[in-house]
């Protein structure tokens, strides 16, 4: 029980110790545990920004879909339109260009009838002039009578 | 009867003197072969068993610790560096609960000291007659030394000289750190200026001495007393295995409670160090007002 040296040796031991734990044992250790720290913090801040950007990118991508949709509509509804007009504008070409061949058919029948009308009635007054030079016997003078005889062709 | 008694109280005393070296009183160096001769060999004479089991303890623990740190992985730690980790993340969290500067020495001291000190109290756990009998055959045979003169303790904690060798340490390191942040009129200024005003500086002084001195006596003495009482009972309750049949089972239980109880006391006692050291520490780096 003693008091001797063993103190100042107990001291210099104490004091090499925990010079050498400051030095090569502390630091290695307590950094790598601050690294790994840091390794997980910056992992879950990873995490969290990506759950995030897939988040944003899940509304941009709803918001594409959602412009695709209406461009599609009006695309649709475009061609719907001009389809109606299409179908419209055939419609009435068709019309006028039936009228026109109707009207030109009738035309050209009216001509007909009117130069067949024509023929008929001067062959009737030939006919005519015929039956009665025969009736007559004699010739009609054909200068003196011809006023008469258009006049009749006319009225026939 | 009389031989009995005196066959205990040597039991008791050689369990409790340590190997000293040192200059005999003829002048030649050797180890002392009684208490009385220790005793007689004044402030210059070593223990070697304290010293040389506490260097052990010591250097296994760095060992231990450096091998963690040279393959340190930051990864997923596995098997010592696990344990390693483990016992460095509670001292982190003890310094930082109690220690508000910024220290790099700190946490590794607190970390030495608690491991150091639980490892050396650990050493009570050994069965008492274990190495000190070693020690008598290696020192028997191998030395030739006298049987009854080998001492061996082989709890350096139950040696006031260790617990007042690590606890002037802290002193030092109390006083440096208050020079430090302080200055040394602001550390002298401390010593004389409280609690009474700058009217009662002797007063002031003696009070504030003491306290400081009270300091590194009472981290000493704490964990000289606390170890030095449970060895006690230890070689008492080993005294008890040859004091007959009722007694010898006796001992062994009370070897068993003891031996629980003081696994609780070792980590404790090593607690208490470490965590004294650091808010002393702490109170050398905070400035008064």
């Amino acid at each position: 029980m003693n008091l001797n040296a063993t103190i100042f040796g107990q001291m210099i031991a104490f004091a090499i110790f925990v010079a050498f734990c400051m030095k090569y044992v502390w630091p290695p250790i307590t950094a790598a545990l601050d690294e790994r720290t840091k390794k997980i913090a910056d992992g879950l801040a990873a995490a969290e920004r990506g759950r995030h950007e897939q988040e944003l990118a899940e509304k941009r991508a709803q918001q594409v879909i959602h412009e695709a949709k209406d461009q599609a509509n009006e695309i649709i509804s475009q061609a719907q339109h001009r389809g109606n007009e299409l179908v419209d504008e055939s419609k009435d070409t068709a019309r006028i260009e039936g009228e026109r061949i109707l009207n030109s058919a009738q035309a050209e029948i009216e001509q007909e009838a009117n130069k067949a009308k024509d023929e008929l009635r001067t062959q009737v007054a030939s006919i005519a002039l015929a039956g009665a030079e025969k009736i007559l016997g004699r010739e009609i003078d054909k200068k003196s009578h011809t006023a008469l005889l258009e006049e009749l062709v006319s009225r026939i | 009867m009389a031989t009995d008694t005196l066959t205990s109280s040597e039991y008791i005393k050689h369990h409790l003197q340590n190997l000293t070296l040192g200059q005999r009183d003829d002048g030649t160096w050797g180890f002392a072969h009684s208490s009385q001769e220790a005793a007689d060999m004044g402030f210059w004479a070593v223990n070697v068993d304290s010293l040389a089991v506490s260097l052990v303890l010591g250097a296994l623990l760095m060992w231990f610790f450096r091998r963690v740190a040279k393959k340190v992985e930051v990864g997923i730690p596995s098997g010592a560096q696990n344990f390693a980790e483990w016992i460095i993340d509670f001292i982190n969290d003890s310094v930082n609960s109690s220690f508000s500067g910024k220290n790099p020495l700190v946490a590794p001291l607190a970390f030495t000291i608690f491991l150091w000190v639980f490892l050396m109290n650990l050493m009570d756990l050994l069965p008492i007659d274990l190495v000190p009998e070693l020690a008598k055959l290696v020192g028997v045979h191998a030395f030739g030394m006298d049987p009854h003169a080998v001492f061996f303790k082989v709890v350096p904690t139950t040696d006031i000289n260790v617990t007042l060798g690590m606890a002037l340490g802290v002193f030092v390191l109390i006083l440096y750190y208050s020079v430090k942040m302080k200055g040394v009129g602001g550390f002298v200024g401390e010593l004389t200026l409280q609690p009474f005003g700058k009217w009662a500086i002797p007063v002031n002084f003696l009070l504030e001495g003491v306290s400081l001195l009270a300091k590194p006596i009472s981290l000493a003495l704490r964990l000289f007393g606390n170890m030095y009482a449970g060895e006690m009972i230890f070689i008492l309750i080993a005294m008890m295995y040859s004091a007959g049949v009722v007694l010898a089972p006796l001992g062994i239980v009370l070897q068993l409670g003891w031996a629980i109880f003081h696994i609780l006391i070792i980590t404790l006692q090593a607690f208490i160090f470490m965590t004294l050291t650091v808010v002393y520490l702490d109170m050398a780096h905070q400035q008064h007002h």
